[in-house]
């Protein structure tokens, strides 16, 4: 299911300091026009529908369909990431709608402080099993 | 720079730029990330330089970027020999029992500073049914470093909600280079969209790695990284198996496509031992499907069947057979004997091979309304399907579109 865009929605993050999607892909597929200032996948059939362009863009110009070769079209699953959770609109063919809300992480985003009241690292046991805030399991 | 894309003419000599530092670590996967986290604490005494160079961009690059929904091994009261034993029988003896002790001994530390940053991990409610990462906390649950109980999906498995699993792992990493950054005083030390593609040894020593070389996916500029140690973690191989699907939709699988095999031939090209890369994972594939079903096996109980409702590991005939080659190893019945004995079937004509997930469902919707009564089952039922879309939602969104383009309801 590879990601396409809407083009009447999509800025081309001119307004932001980096174009989200071209930036997220980690295919590096989501290409920015410069001269349309339009974003668009540059090779759909390289797409792993990771979602990743979908969730991070700011107009919520980027969508994804189905294969053609085994998805039928029709349906759609429409993803809303906030900051500690994200929401799934799923749109079946026939119409049903089923809508999901999953947590995505118990910490505000940003406030991970990595080392905070870990130990330093012990040099002398630098070649011994475990890390360096903690001993390998011995059974 | 991201706007800067495709200004640069393809002839021009490109500005090359020499970064010398004492760990280069090539990959910014789940697994870069965690030896940046761990190798800045050891380097800061000693004033150490750790780099990280990434192909994409961090917060979601390798495998984990999609998101998983679950950690495959957390030891917690297990013991570590018996998941050496699980290693070796699911993958036929094809393993070095001490690099499995190795993980084993250590992993659980890392589930825990996962947690620690902010992963939601499920536990187990009083009533015995599951909690997600958010519920478990309005209980007050523990952690699991302070003892809470997981939910397990097998023995080894624990599930979480893992949508942003690697965006946090990654922060905690960003955060550990930009701390060794800034004791060490150099300008950059954590490079995205700079493509490793060949290592270099040392001239004096023919056995010493002393170099990688790689390019901007973004500028014009090559990269010469110049370290005493590295760490190579940059993925396997897909789409080098040929695959079933045709046209546009070839070779879906739930791994990233994106894994060129750089890892295996940087190592290779430089002269470097390869160690447990006999295990090739050809995943096979369901009808209609094209994500991960360890969840959907071991949690829900799934069955899987032939086209004419029949259990391919209860053939006598292919079980015998796989007996007479693989021995002992068939009586575990593990994952490389089941699809074995699926090829069979599919070689027999009678595929495509079916996932019964609606009589999984039906079973367990059975089950909680004997068990809790048509109310409290059906409560619990409902959140047992939201469970079963969120295993794919987190980690094989297509396969979800799939099954919405379907019709197929699961519940």
């Amino acid at each position: 299911m590879p990601s396409f865009v809407i083009a009447e929605k999509c800025d081309g993050c001119k307004a932001q300091d980096k174009t989200a999607c071209q930036y997220i892909c980690p295919n590096d597929l989501m290409t920015l026009d410069r001269d349309l200032m339009k974003a668009y996948n540059q090779e759909p059939e390289q797409c792993w529908e990771c979602y990743n362009c979908v969730k991070i863009c700011p107009q919520q110009a980027i969508e994804v369909r189905g294969y053609q070769d085994f998805c039928p079209l029709g349906a759609s699953v429409i993803p809303l990431r906030g900051t500690d959770s994200i929401m799934w609109t799923i749109k079946f063919r026939n119409g049903v709608l089923k809508r999901f809300k999953f947590p995505i992480r118990t910490t505000p985003e940003a406030s991970i402080d990595p080392y905070a009241g870990k130990p330093e690292a012990d040099l002398s046991k630098i070649k011994e099993p475990g890390f360096f805030n903690y001993e390998a399991r011995k059974e | 720079m991201e706007k800067e894309t495709c200004t640069f003419s393809y002839c021009a000599k490109p500005e090359i730029v020499e970064v010398d530092t004492d760990l280069l670590l090539i990959g910014g996967g789940m697994a870069c990330c965690g030896a940046a986290y761990e190798a800045v604490r050891w380097a800061a005494p000693k004033g150490l330089k750790v780099t990280m160079v990434d192909k994409a961009a961090t917060d979601r690059s390798g495998a984990v970027a999609m998101g998983l929904s679950a950690i495959n091994t957390y030891i917690g009261e297990n013991k570590v020999e018996d998941y050496v034993r699980y290693v070796r029988g699911d993958l036929m003896g094809i393993t070095r029992d001490d690099l499995v002790f190795d993980l084993g001994r250590h992993v659980d530390n890392s589930v825990h500073m996962f947690e620690e940053w902010g992963l939601p991990i499920w536990k187990k409610g009083d009533d015995g049914f599951s909690l997600d990462g958010f519920q478990a906390k309005d209980a007050g649950k523990a952690k699991l470093v302070d003892g809470g109980t997981p939910v397990r999906s097998g023995k080894w498995q624990i599930m979480i909600n893992g949508e942003s699993y690697k965006a946090i792992v990654a922060e905690a990493a960003k955060k550990a280079l930009e701390e060794n950054r800034k004791a060490t005083g150099v300008d950059q030390n954590h490079f995205e969209r700079v493509f490793i593609v060949r290592l270099f040894k040392d001239a004096n020593d023919p056995k010493r790695v002393a170099a990688a070389v790689g390019f901007s996916v973004r500028e014009h500029k090559m990269y010469i990284f110049k370290a005493k140690a590295m760490v190579l973690a940059a993925g396997g191989a897909v789409n080098v198996f040929r695959p079933r699907s045709t046209k546009e939709g070839q070779g879906r699988a739930w791994y990233p496509v994106w894994n060129s095999g750089s890892g295996y031939a940087l190592g290779m090209q430089a002269g470097a031992e390869l160690t447990l890369m006999e295990n090739r994972f050809v995943p096979a594939r369901f009808k209609d499907g094209y994500g991960p079903v360890g969840a959907w096996f071991l949690f829900f109980k799934a069955k899987a069947t032939n086209s004419l409702g029949e259990d391919y590991c209860a053939n006598e005939e292919y079980v015998n057979d796989a007996k007479k080659k693989y021995g002992a190893y068939v009586d575990k019945m593990g994952t490389a004997i089941r699809n074995h004995l699926m090829m069979q079937d599919m070689k027999a004509g009678k595929g495509p091979i079916i996932m019964r997930t609606h009589e999984a469902m039906e079973a367990i919707n059975k089950s909680f309304i004997e068990k809790l009564g048509e109310k409290e089952g059906k409560k619990k039922v409902k959140h047992l399907e939201a469970e079963a879309w969120e295993d794919f939602l987190d980690m094989c969104i297509g396969q979800a579109g799939l099954w919405a383009a379907k019709n197929e309801r699961r519940a």
